[in-house]
C-alpha cells in the first residue's frame, strides 16, 4: 500500500503509523504521508480500478491510511461491512444558481451518508485503522454529528464506544446517538471544554481509540474522499471554487489536499504527473464558511492574522461551534493561497440559507449547511464569483437533526374535513 | 509564593523525567513555566518559541480555562491552582 508513515506538519519529524497525533519535538500535528510513486502506475488503469470499486469510500483505498487495504478481505466485501460511507450525490442546482445570479452551482449532499453527515467518512477510516491497531473501544468528543457516527459505527462493528458531548446539545442529536447503545456522557461546558477533557482522558486511556484525538491523523484523511468523489463525479475535473464549512478546519484543508493529491498523480483531466512536468489545472478557490457567533477563522482572515484567537461560541450552528480550531492556521493559509476567503454569517442568515437551499434544491440541511449556503449567497452578492465559474457547495449534514432552526418560519392552516372549509378560507392559521 | 500543580501531557513526560505532574512555585503562568523549565531544561524548547511565547500548537489552561481568555502568560495563578499543558491539535466535531 502507498501509506508510508506519520509526519509532523511543522518540523517534518517522522513517526511510525501508530495511534499518535502530536509531534513530541515541537507539538505540531502529525499527518499521514504516502509514497504513491511505488503503487500508482498507469493513470487510465487506476481510474478504471476506482470506477470498478465499491460504491463507497473504499473505492479510494489506494489513497487512505490503511496498512492492509480496505478493512475486509476485498474491496467488494468492505462495501458490505460496518457502515460504509460515501458516494453521496453531487447535484446540479440550477434553481439555486439562478436565484443567486450564478451560472453553475453543484451541491454535494453529504447528508446522504449512513448517519446523515460527512462524519461517516472520517469515522469509517479512523475506526478501520483503530481495528488494524487492535483497539476494541472507540471514543470521541463531539458536537453531535460525530457522536451519531461513532455510536453507530461502534454498534455496526461490535466495538464498545464512549461519546462525550456538550450537555446542552440539540435534542435530536442526543437521541440519534443514544439509540445506538453507546455510553453517552454530557459534559457541562462548551465543545472546547469537552475536547480538552477528551485530550486529557486520551492520555489516561491509551487503550481507547479517540477518533478525533489519538486517531486524528487517520480520521482527517477520510475527508479527502469528498474531494475524490467531487472530481470523479465531475468527470475527473476540478471545480473552480468550493464552499466548505469550517469548524476545526480539518475538512476544509483536507478537501483541498485531496484535489491537489489527485492533480499531482495525473488523475485530474488535463493534469500531467508533477514529476514529469506538464501544466497542472488550477486548484479550486477555497471559501470557508463560519457562523458569526463562532468565527475565529473568519475574524483572523479579515484581520490578516496567521493564527486564530479563540472565542466562546454563541450560535445556532452548534456543529460548527469550535472556538479553538485545531487547523485554524492551515485553513487561513489555504484560503489566502487558493484565492478564496473565510466569511461569517449571522444566525438569521443561516436560517435564510437553510430555506434558500430547501426551496431551490429540495435538500433540507442542518444549520452548518445553512452557514455554507448563506456564505455562497454572500459571495454571489459581493460579486466574488465570476460568471463562468463552476462552484461546488459542500453540504455536510441533515436538517432533521436541527429542526429548531426552522421552527417559527412558516405557517400551516387547519381546516374542517370538508370541501367548503378548504375553499371558504375559514381556517385557523398556526405558526409552525 | 504560590505553589501550583502543573499537569504535563504524555508527549512531554519523557522530557520531564517521566513525571505526569509537578509542584511548581510562581505567581503567574510565566513564572510557573519558568520554574518548570529550571527543573526540566529540555521542556523550554518544546513548549516555547525562540521569543519566549508559547508555540502555536501548545495550549495552557488555568483551572480549566484557556489562558488566551485570561491574561496569557501574565495570568495570575492562585495557590493550589492547576495549570494544564495540552496539545492544541485535537478535535473534529
Amino acid at each position: 500500500m502507498a501509506v508510508s508513515h506519520l509526519q509532523c506538519r511543522e518540523c517534518q519529524a517522522e513517526y511510525p503509523l501508530e495511534a499518535l497525533y502530536v509531534c513530541e519535538r515541537c507539538f505540531g500535528p502529525l499527518q499521514v504521508a504516502y509514497d504513491h510513486a511505488s503503487t500508482v502506475g498507469d493513470v487510465g488503469e487506476l481510474r478504471r480500478r476506482i470506477q470498478g470499486g465499491p460504491q463507497n469510500i473504499w473505492r479510494y483505498a489506494d489513497f487512505l491510511p490503511l496498512a492492509g487495504g480496505p478493512p475486509a478481505p476485498s474491496g467488494r466485501l468492505a462495501s458490505r461491512v460496518g457502515l460504509p460511507a460515501g458516494c453521496t450525490p453531487l447535484i446540479r442546482a440550477d434553481r439555486l444558481a439562478a436565484a443567486l445570479g450564478l451560472r453553475e452551482v453543484w451541491v454535494k449532499n453529504d447528508a446522504a451518508n449512513p448517519t446523515h453527515s460527512f462524519k461517516d467518512r472520517v469515522v469509517s477510516v479512523a475506526v478501520a485503522r483503530a481495528r488494524e491497531l487492535g483497539f476494541q473501544t472507540i471514543a470521541c468528543a463531539s458536537t453531535g454529528n460525530l457522536a451519531n457516527s461513532v455510536a453507530a459505527h461502534g454498534a455496526a462493528l461490535g466495538l464498545e464506544s464512549y461519546v462525550f458531548i456538550p450537555a446542552d446539545l440539540e435534542e435530536q442529536k442526543v437521541l440519534a446517538t443514544g439509540v445506538y447503545g453507546t455510553t453517552l456522557v454530557g459534559v457541562n461546558g462548551s465543545y472546547d471544554d469537552v475536547n480538552r477533557l477528551c485530550t486529557e482522558l486520551c492520555a489516561e486511556h491509551s487503550e481507547w481509540a479517540f477518533v478525533n484525538v489519538n486517531l486524528r491523523p487517520y480520521y482527517a484523511e477520510g475527508s479527502k474522499t469528498l474531494a475524490y468523489e467531487i472530481a470523479e463525479q465531475l468527470g475527473w475535473e476540478l471545480p473552480d471554487r468550493c464552499i466548505v464549512p469550517i469548524a476545526s478546519g480539518s475538512l476544509f484543508t483536507k478537501i483541498a489536499a485531496g484535489f491537489r493529491e489527485w492533480t499531482e498523480l495525473g488523475l485530474i483531466a488535463g493534469a500531467g504527473r508533477s514529476s514529469i512536468g506538464g501544466a497542472a489545472p488550477r486548484q479550486p478557490r477555497m471559501n470557508g464558511a463560519q457562523a458569526e457567533g463562532c468565527a475565529p477563522v473568519a475574524s483572523a482572515f479579515a484581520a490578516g492574522h496567521e493564527v486564530c484567537r479563540p472565542v466562546k461560541p454563541n450560535t445556532i450552528a452548534k456543529s460548527l461551534a469550535i472556538g479553538n480550531p485545531a487547523d485554524g492556521p492551515y485553513a487561513l493559509e489555504l484560503a489566502r493561497h487558493s484565492g478564496g476567503s473565510v466569511d461569517a454569517v449571522s444566525d438569521e442568515e443561516i436560517r435564510e440559507g437553510i430555506k434558500l437551499l430547501a426551496q431551490t434544491t429540495g435538500i433540507f440541511t442542518e444549520t452548518a449547511g445553512g452557514v455554507t449556503t448563506a456564505v455562497l449567497a454572500k459571495l454571489a452578492l459581493r460579486g466574488d464569483i465570476d460568471a463562468d465559474e463552476r462552484v461546488v457547495l459542500v453540504i455536510t449534514g441533515e436538517g432533521l437533526k436541527t429542526l429548531d432552526a426552522v421552527r417559527g418560519t412558516f405557517e400551516t392552516r387547519t381546516i374542517e374535513p370538508t370541501v367548503e372549509s378548504f375553499q371558504g378560507g375559514v381556517a385557523e392559521t398556526t405558526t409552525v | 509564593m504560590m505553589t501550583v500543580l502543573v499537569k504535563i501531557p504524555t508527549q512531554l513526560r519523557a522530557a520531564a523525567g517521566g513525571e505526569a505532574e509537578a509542584q511548581v512555585d510562581g505567581a503567574t503562568v510565566q513564572e510557573v513555566l519558568n520554574g518548570l523549565f529550571q527543573r526540566h531544561a529540555e521542556l523550554r524548547a518544546r513548549i516555547s518559541d525562540d521569543d519566549g511565547s508559547l508555540r502555536r500548537f501548545v495550549n495552557v489552561y488555568v483551572a480549566g480555562e484557556d489562558i488566551r481568555f485570561l491574561d496569557g502568560l501574565a495570568t495570575p495563578v492562585a495557590d493550589g491552582a492547576e495549570v494544564t499543558i495540552l496539545p492544541a491539535v485535537a478535535g473534529g466535531r
